[in-house]
């Protein structure tokens, strides 16, 4: 295919103003995005945020109610999913129950008439690639484990030899560990095969350890993209920092060049560039300290009510004012016991300071 | 309720000799061997008595099979025409159902349970009348000749009791059991195989061929069971809109058990019937996998 080779200024995927509407409800909101070539591009949303309404246009299985989709610079938002180089793995896999695995994995070579004794040597090639073993080929799909058929899924998407792969959730339904290693055996397959994924998740955990760039996506527009790092770092709204895990947030509404907190208690704020007229500020759990930190206004004084272990960390419930807040510290640190009156504190340098 | 968590478990000792499934298999097969079984017991045993007797189960005799498979013997015309009608009945609903079924299934949307409704409706007429309003909807003179003749076109003639107007009743009088197998069977196909396909390259004719039809095909062979198996033993089509030009085989075990008073006959016809039907009904059960079709895998 030498002739879809173009410059890599080119993106490989150009979405403009994406829009796709059911009736009256919304699904994709006007979403606007660049892929580059052989990128790893994920898009978190939790249920219902529009992200599969989005993957089945970019796989054609949905025409967008306006806007552009451009492969390469070609408009395909009229191009059927059967004549498209993109290929979909399915949230339930879609594997033919009544065909093998070898019958699975050569479909899209049958479809293109490739001769027998072809479309069997570059089956058997792919199962190797997916780490599965040769005579698995002749077994019925039905009677596959759950972890094989993700990876016979797999193998016949990369059969069809698509430019551009995408994968609608396909490892939910399976256990942590199982889903652990195939994450990242994915991010291997991206890595050697040099082609463009993109990949939806309601778990920001598995778009940490596969993607070159993560979009976060509710109701049915993407918030913010960037690097993992960037978007963990600096999360634009309260939506996406929540993303990342549990957040005592402090409502902000503006007063002259500043913000202050609503409910009119002082807060020592880190500055910010934000101008919006409500704001919050996040600090997460793990960043909370026992003790008032010196000649500061960040401190509440409550008492423990709750304490869960997560392992390596406890997490504390403290009550104050009607208003639970959450600190976290290592096992076997000097912690409070349930009922302990305490004082915690944070830095205003620990302060992320996002729009609502 | 008093300690509800205490009931005390049946000590192995007490427990009755017959094992719970059996127990429970009971009903089902009381009705089996008084309803199924011994009708059946009982028309064999009726096939080998002495003809034109009742001497059922003390005489033995296999002249009743020998008359019917004697050459002189026309009868396997009616036996020819039965099967050769109901394998043109599911022959032309095949084709007349499949666009009906798959429309109610991805075409019709809100309007399907409407349509499925007025299909189902004339099942609640009896069939005898339902077959009489056709007669009166193609007789000369009736509902199509008077609509033609306002037309300046026709007369039309000798539509009614030929052949061809037997298979016409047959489809019409049958439709309903081809076609809702049928759409059990379509509604079977995951919209998600069908999307997969189409996006790993297939053609509408590709899917169709290696992914609906195949999926599809236990509703479909089920239909096609029930039809062949009730228009083989279909007589009323035969009479009311054939007006007798053809003899099904049904009218023929009818005639001996009533106007001949030949029971020994009808019964040996009868099995011979059920014989056959029965074997292609195995035939076609052992390709079905019910567990596929009532969800359990």
């Amino acid at each position: 295919m030498a002739m879809t080779q173009s410059a890599p200024e080119i993106p490989v995927l150009q979405l403009a103003g994406v829009r796709k509407t059911f009736g009256s409800f919304e699904a994709v909101a006007g979403i606007d995005m660049k892929i580059r070539e052989g990128e790893f591009v994920t898009i978190v949303g939790p249920s219902g945020s529009g992200k599969t309404t989005l993957l089945r246009m970019l796989a054609g299985l949905e025409s967008p109610s306006d806007g552009a989709i451009e492969l390469r610079g070609r408009r395909i938002n009229d191009v059927p999913s059967n004549r498209r180089p993109t290929c979909l793995v399915f949230q339930s896999l879609a594997l033919f129950p009544h065909r093998t695995v070898g019958q699975n994995i050569e479909f899209p070579l049958k479809v293109r008439k490739v001769a027998p004794a072809e479309r069997k040597a570059r089956a058997l090639e792919l199962l190797r690639m997916v780490r599965l073993p040769e005579d698995i080929y002749g077994k019925n799909v039905m009677r596959c484990s759950g972890g094989e058929r993700q990876r016979v899924a797999l193998a016949r998407a990369f059969a069809y030899d698509p430019d551009v792969l995408f994968f609608d959730e396909p490892l939910s339904a399976l256990d942590y560990k199982l889903k652990k290693t195939l994450e990242k055996e994915l991010k291997d397959l991206h890595r050697a095969s040099g082609k463009t994924f993109v990949y939806i998740t309601h778990s920001l955990e598995e778009a940490m350890v596969m993607s070159d760039r993560i979009g976060v996506m509710r109701a049915g527009k993407i918030v913010q993209i960037g690097s993992p790092s960037d978007i963990y770092a600096a999360p634009r709204t309260k939506f996406v920092a929540e993303f990342f895990g549990e957040l005592n947030a402090i409502e902000l509404r503006r007063e002259g060049a500043g913000y202050v907190r609503a409910d009119g208690a002082p807060i020592a704020l880190p500055p910010t560039a934000l101008e919006s007229a409500r704001a919050w500020a996040l600090i997460r759990p793990e960043l909370m300290r026992f003790a008032a930190p010196e000649g500061s206004a960040n401190t509440v004084a409550g008492t423990v009510v709750n304490e869960y272990s997560f392992g390596s960390r406890n997490q504390f419930q403290v009550l104050s004012e009607g208003r639970t807040w959450l600190v976290e510290a290592p096992r076997g640190s000097d912690s409070p016991r349930l009922g302990d009156a305490v004082t915690l504190g944070w830095d205003a340098a620990d302060t992320l300071v996002v729009e609502d | 309720m008093a300690a509800p968590a205490d009931t005390p478990r049946r000590r192995p000792g007490t427990r009755s000799p017959i094992p719970p499934g059996l127990r429970a298999a009971v009903p089902v097969l009381l009705l089996l061997i008084f309803g199924f079984v011994a009708p059946l017991l009982t028309v064999a045993a009726f096939s080998i008595a002495e003809p034109r007797s009742y001497d059922v189960f003390t005489s033995f005799t296999l002249a009743n099979y020998a008359q019917i498979f004697d050459p002189a013997n026309s009868v396997w015309m009616s036996f020819a025409w039965s099967l050769a009608l109901a394998a043109l009945v599911v022959g032309i609903l095949l084709v007349a159902c499949y666009p009906v079924a798959w429309g109610l299934v991805h075409v019709f949307g809100r309007w399907a349970p409407a349509i499925s409704a007025i299909l189902v409706f004339p099942l609640f007429v009896s069939e005898n009348v339902r077959l009489y309003g056709w007669v009166l909807f193609f007789i000369k003179g009736g509902v199509l000749d008077g609509v033609l003749k306002v037309f300046g076109i026709g007369p039309v003639t000798d539509l009614l009791y030929t052949p061809g107007m037997t298979l016409f009743g047959m489809s019409y009088v049958y439709f309903s059991f081809m076609l809702f197998p049928m759409v059990l069977g379509l509604a079977m196909v995951p919209r998600d195989l069908v999307d997969a396909a189409r996006d790993l390259g297939a053609s509408r004719l590709m899917i169709w061929r290696e992914v609906e039809l195949p999926l599809a095909m236990p509703g479909i062979l089920i239909g096609m069971l029930l039809t062949f198996v009730l228009a083989a033993g279909a007589v009323a089509e035969a009479k009311i809109l054939g007006g007798q030009s053809v003899i099904t085989i049904a009218q023929d075990i009818e005639t001996a058990f009533t106007y001949a008073q030949n029971w020994p006959l009808g019964a040996a016809l009868a099995m011979v019937l059920v014989v056959i039907v029965g074997a292609l009904a195995l035939f076609v059960m052992g390709r079905l996998d019910l567990d596929r079709i009532l969800g359990r895998r």
